[in-house]
């Protein structure tokens, strides 16, 4: 049987592709992409919550945060180190990142103004994640899947959390709940846009579908966010920021309001709040390492010498 | 005083040494982010992490020694800068990745045996606390030291950077070995240690690292000090201004 075969027994019978097998280009090149900006997402995502460690309010908090964050650096190396076994390093997807080719994840883009606004992102952000990655821990690439499966243990804890942070503050005093509510306001529609755009305007999905890339359709995950998070919006005592939010008996979801596409677009296509910062703290950092990197590599290059003299 | 007369002096003792790893965690978690490679974040952001630990264990056994209401976050967050006892190395700001990892080594080298001693304390409390930070400890110091061996003797510019470094923060390191009042009961009480029996195990320890790094040991004979009795750099004000904001911002609140 030739590889071609092989591979489409592979993805009817739902099981792994590996490495080492035949796989169509379209295939490697749609996986690398949807990898590498998956990465991207867990070391850009390190910014907006790292803006807060500093100005944790408790000590418990901000252990709890600094974890969170060193988790998000451990995704993006696991997802680095899946996306490695296609064939492409991670100096080169990074250098692809720098240079605007490859995109991470809108949602960073936005700003976290207040300290509520770690709840938020944990509770909706984190959850908004999960649901995704949980999907693709059945995508037919196995490292990938594999990966999915140990991130996803750490991101329910980060959920978790973020859900506990919004509750004390939705508990607590007239400010905090003012700004546990604000929170909500400013991250519920970026988190909906999380999934992406309906299916009908996906260029991506069909194949992947069939692929089995991506095993949920973009509104199928969206949909079921929704329908998880509206009730725990309700035990806190928050409204979400959506006048068309209402339960669909016949359905049995909720049916919701439409996303501003407008504002989708404009973020996707660099022109968010805050897509410059990020990009210009990646880089600089970047930047401000390569005296480190050249060091390490000549004091290696030193030992290897010393050692075969 | 022949015998610990009150339980105030132990609380201070144990707010010195929380301190010191409280800074160092808030130094070290400014710089998550902006290391020079991802692994090195999450090593950072593991340090700081553990420095937070050992710094809420000290500053809860503290509190409630000292036994008046206030528990480890109203001294982290609601002391002002001249109640601040940490070292003054601690809260030197992070210039660059050698000034960052040269402190880190510095205080490593001296937090190996400084614990080592505390984990035979009378106290068994504090021997406790010790026990589990002499283990984290030498991890960092074998991580902070390997870095500073790689650029010492890794290219011209970080060889530069990281002897600069040195010599910037020799000042600040022999307030680690000159004890007070304060210090000499506790040692004398078997809870504490004398600072002056850490230098020499800190001086081996360094000038190895000096020598295997092809650096000099610098020549700066100045001594500053001041931290354990809150005198600090006009660093300090700063770091706690951003660290304590919404706790001074909105009082006794819940978060
Ligand atoms: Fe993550
Ligand atoms: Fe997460």
């Amino acid at each position: 049987m030739d590889g071609e075969e092989r591979f489409r027994e592979i993805i009817a019978a739902d099981e792994k592709v590996e490495p080492g097998d035949w796989m169509p280009e379209g295939y490697r090149q749609t996986l690398i992409r949807q990898i590498a900006q998956h990465a991207h997402s867990e070391v850009i995502g390190m910014q907006p919550e790292g803006n807060w460690i500093t100005r944790a309010p408790t000590l418990k908090r901000k252990a709890i945060l600094m974890a969170k964050v060193q988790d998000e650096a451990g995704h993006g190396l696991y997802l680095y180190s899946a996306a490695e076994t296609l064939g492409v390093s991670r100096d080169e997807l990074v250098r692809l990142l720098h240079e605007g080719r490859q995109k991470y994840s809108s949602i960073f883009n936005y700003p976290t103004l207040t300290w509520a606004d770690i709840g938020a992102i944990g509770w909706l952000v984190d959850g908004a994640a999960i649901t995704n990655q949980v999907a693709l821990t059945r995508t037919s690439y196995g490292p990938y899947s594999r990966a999915m499966v140990r991130i996803c243990k750490e991101e329910s804890f980060h959920q978790r959390q973020g859900y506990e942070i919004m509750m004390v503050l939705a508990r607590g005093s007239e400010e905090q709940r003012a700004m546990a509510q604000d929170a909500l306001d400013r991250f519920w529609w970026p988190s909906l846009m999380m999934f992406g755009p309906h299916d009908s305007e996906s260029t991506h999905s069909d194949q992947s579908m069939e692929w089995k890339i991506k095993p949920v359709s973009n509104d199928d995950l969206r949909q079921q966010f929704v329908d998880a998070t509206v009730p725990q919006a309700e035990y806190l005592g928050l409204t979400i920021p959506d006048p068309d939010l209402r339960w669909n008996a016949e359905r049995g979801h909720y049916d919701f309001g439409e996303i501003d596409w407008d504002e989708f677009w404009r973020v996707v296509k660099g022109h968010g709040p805050m897509n410059r910062e990020r990009m210009a703290h990646k880089i600089e950092a970047w930047e401000r390492g390569a005296w480190v990197r050249e060091a390490a590599v000549a004091h290696a290059a030193k030992r290897t010498a010393a050692r075969s003299a | 005083m022949d015998t610990i007369t009150t339980s105030r002096p132990l609380a201070t003792y144990l707010i010195r040494h929380g301190d010191d790893n409280l800074v160092l965690a808030q130094r070290l978690a400014e710089y998550i982010s902006w290391a020079p490679e991802l692994e090195e974040d999450l090593a950072i952001a593991n340090i700081a992490l553990d420095h937070l630990g050992v710094a809420h264990h000290l500053l809860a056994y503290a509190a409630s020694v000292e036994g008046d209401g206030r528990d480890a976050d109203a001294l982290a967050f609601l002391r002002s800068e001249r109640e601040f006892t940490n070292l003054l190395l601690v809260e030197r700001p992070n210039d660059d990745f050698a000034v960052i990892m040269v402190r880190q080594f510095l205080f490593d080298a001296y937090q190996v045996p400084l614990w080592e001693a505390l984990a035979g304390s009378a106290d068994t409390t504090l021997a406790g606390i010790a026990a589990k930070a002499v283990k984290e400890a030498r991890y960092h110091l074998r991580h902070s030291r390997n870095w500073v061996v790689t650029l010492g003797d890794g290219t011209e510019e970080s060889h530069r950077r990281t002897q600069h470094a040195f010599d910037e923060l020799w000042r600040f390191t022999g307030e680690m070995f000159v004890g007070d009042a304060l210090d000499t009961d506790m040692a004398a009480a078997g809870i504490g240690v004398d600072p002056a029996s850490l230098e020499a195990p800190w001086r081996r320890t360094v000038l190895e690292a000096i020598a295997d790094a092809t650096l000099s040991e610098p020549e700066d004979t100045t001594v500053r000090v001041g931290g354990r009795s809150g005198f600090h750099t006009e660093a300090l004000g700063h770091m706690l201004g951003e660290m304590q904001w919404l706790q001074r911002a909105y009082p006794g609140l819940e978060w």
